[in-house]
């Protein structure tokens, strides 16, 4: 059995709004584990990009607030921990990439005055060294001429460079964890090849885990070794990847996979796309039974009536369905 | 193509001045679309794919004149497009729509979605009445898979796949013969694109559209269209028949963008051909064949000659020196 490093039980992150609470993350339970690619899919408003940040602590708080669980990383609970404490861990242990890289990173500094300033904050380094280090991460990350490139400012890197430049940063304290928020999204597909490449080898090479979150299905499948399916704030299903694919359970899932065109085949009968009727439910005050049960073409009676559990349908195959 | 084709493009182009110095003259050019040509036929789906910049969208505004071409010939139905002006454009123009990509940008959040849908049948003088008007207004909201009752509300009271549909009916309200989609799902979650998608689809059949499809994923472009075109840094590099550019690319672009695909199937284990580095700068395309400074394939006289889009495979046209 492997390391266990991060496991969110029960995490509940709510925000406070005008219309109410919008329980935008309800009950969550997933864990990483050490060298490990975890995928956490789910279409927009799902609850996916507020477990990863509240994973790092960078919700807003008013108006966010953990209404319940906890966050155990190597054991301890991130949630009660103070600021500066919680410092120590952002960069060296866990570190994040967000989904654009045109405004994640400051324009008015030079690429290697960004990753200099994160090298410098967690590790005893001077001016010097720490430019030397960003420009050692520029090379690892395989951006041509790094000594030079380092005194360029973001807006001279096109967006699948500056999306290495924000891998640079983020592994430039060699985390054990990368959170990978839609990495790819903003990215031609060409360009999305490299990423996804880089992130493999970068793994490889710094026996870090990667949890990535996608709304891209063909991602997924190429990237994770297992696959958490998030809708309207909870997990539905869990699944090592090739289960997920070859044996979705969760009507949901099974929507999600069926309704994407498939380019490998077109040789085939071309078949008409199974669309899932609807749209997602509001977060403000969510039904009381599954919360898929209105779009579902399986629901019953007893789907509006109480949330059904996580059971166990194959070896670490996980589904939130009656059926 | 045995039939006169609805819409024909031949060598169209457009270049963007770029003005600098003191006294803002036009200091250089971005090729945006450099000799663009196709054809589509009657009820036929083109399908134009590309990467960002490789002027897919601009190609589409320009038969709409939207943007006014630099130059090129564009024949709607026999009918000369760029020599129209006045009132000729606008008649011609209720042959032609476009449903656009952001469902939130391109609905006026201060009209209803009845004043919305309803705009065009007045302008082109199609209806007598209002109460015409409201009867031909909930027709093309049920036509789309909307409520009658949604005529009175406003953009923002919708969801992103809701709003492409109120597009839909807007572009549909004047009876277009040709709809050119202009990326019109990739703002939206897989789960309602895939509603949006058999949307076309059914009203494709229904009234014999002609659709030029616009988009950068290729899975949805190979679902929806008969034919398909790759546009690389304004120019089309190849033109086949959806399955065979599928089955059997041509051109080395074609071939990488296609390998560049993820496919949702763990089983699947493909060879990726990884193109090295970006997009040129279309200020200064590269010379000969735009592709060179990326092709796997590339000789020195690449850089030289430049590649005419010839048809190698009955209808299957690509731009290359070396594969077809």
């Amino acid at each position: 059995m492997a390391e266990t490093l991060l496991e969110i039980r029960g995490l509940k992150t709510w925000f406070k709004t005008d219309d109410g609470m919008v329980r935008a993350v309800d009950g969550v339970d997933l864990h990483i584990d050490r060298g490990e690619t975890v995928g956490v899919v789910g279409e927009s408003g799902c609850g996916k990009t507020v477990t990863a940040r509240s994973v790092l602590k960078l919700i807003d708080m008013p108006p966010g607030r953990f209404e319940d669980g906890s966050i155990l990383w190597r054991g301890r609970d991130l949630i009660p921990l103070a600021a500066d404490e919680m410092d120590k861990i952002r960069a060296r242990e866990i570190a994040i990439v967000f989904q654009e890289p045109m405004t994640s990173l400051n324009p008015v500094y030079t690429v290697g005055d960004q990753i200099a300033e994160v090298l410098r904050q967690h590790q005893q380094l001077n001016r010097k060294q720490a430019i030397d280090a960003a420009v050692e991460m520029l090379r690892l990350v395989n951006i041509p001429n790094p000594g030079k490139r380092v005194h360029d400012y973001p807006h001279q890197f096109s967006g699948g460079m500056r999306q290495r430049v924000m891998i640079a940063m983020a592994l430039s304290c060699k985390p054990k964890l990368l959170i990978a928020d839609e990495p790819t999204t903003a990215l031609d597909v060409t360009i999305q090849a490299q990423i996804l490449e880089l992130m493999q080898e970068m793994k490889e090479k710094l026996g870090m885990s990667i949890m990535l979150i996608t709304h891209a299905m063909g991602v997924v499948a190429e990237t994770c070794q297992r696959v958490v399916v998030m809708y309207a704030g909870k997990v539905v299903e869990e699944a090592p990847v090739e289960a997920l694919f070859g044996n979705p359970r969760h009507p949901y899932t099974q929507g999600l996979i069926r309704s994407i065109p498939r380019v490998d085949r077109a040789a085939e009968q071309k078949q008409r796309l199974e669309a899932i009727a609807g749209t997602v439910p509001s977060l403000l005050e969510p039904p009381p039974g599954c919360r898929f049960a209105a779009r579902c073409k399986f629901a019953m009676d007893v789907c509006t009536k109480a949330m059904p559990p996580l059971k166990e349908v194959g070896p670490g195959h996980f589904v939130r369905c009656v059926l | 193509m045995s039939a006169e084709p609805l819409l024909s493009v031949k060598n169209l182009k457009k270049h963007f001045a770029i003005k600098g110095g003191v006294f803002a003259r036009n200091v250089e050019k971005v090729y945006a679309v450099d000799g663009v040509s196709f054809d589509i036929g009657k009820s036929e789906t083109l399908g134009l794919v590309g990467e960002s910049g490789c002027g897919k969208s601009t190609t589409g505004r320009c038969i709409l004149r939207l943007i006014e071409p630099s130059s090129g010939e564009v024949w709607l139905s026999g009918q000369d497009v760029m020599r129209m002006d006045g009132s000729a454009l606008r008649s011609l123009r209720r042959d032609m729509q476009i449903i656009f990509q952001d469902p939130y940008a391109s609905l006026n959040p201060r009209l209803t979605v009845a004043a919305i849908i309803g705009e065009a049948l007045q302008i082109h003088n199609l209806v007598k009445s209002k109460k015409e008007l409201e009867e031909r207004v909930v027709k093309l909201l049920e036509t789309v898979g909307l409520q009658p009752d949604h005529m009175r509300r406003f953009p923002h009271e919708f969801s992103g796949g809701q709003r492409q549909r109120i597009g839909i009916a807007r572009a549909l309200a004047v009876e277009p013969k040709l709809l050119i989609c202009d990326e019109p799902v990739s703002a939206l979650d897989v789960s309602i694109q895939a509603q949006v998608i058999n949307l076309l689809e059914d009203l494709q059949e229904q009234f014999g559209l002609t659709y030029l499809f616009i988009a950068h994923d290729l899975s949805v472009v190979e679902h929806i269209s008969t034919r398909v075109a790759v546009m690389y840094l304004g120019r089309v590099v190849e033109i086949a028949p959806s399955r065979a550019l599928y089955d059997t690319p041509l051109h080395p672009y074609t071939e990488a963008l296609l390998s560049a695909v993820p496919i949702p199937d763990p089983t699947v284990k493909r060879k990726r051909i990884m193109l090295q580095g970006d997009v040129p700068n279309p200020i200064r395309p590269p010379s000969g064949c735009h592709f060179h400074t990326r092709c796997p394939i590339a000789r020195a006289d690449c850089a030289q000659r430049d590649p005419e889009l010839l048809e190698k495979r009955p209808g299957h046209w690509v731009a290359c020196h070396y594969r077809g």
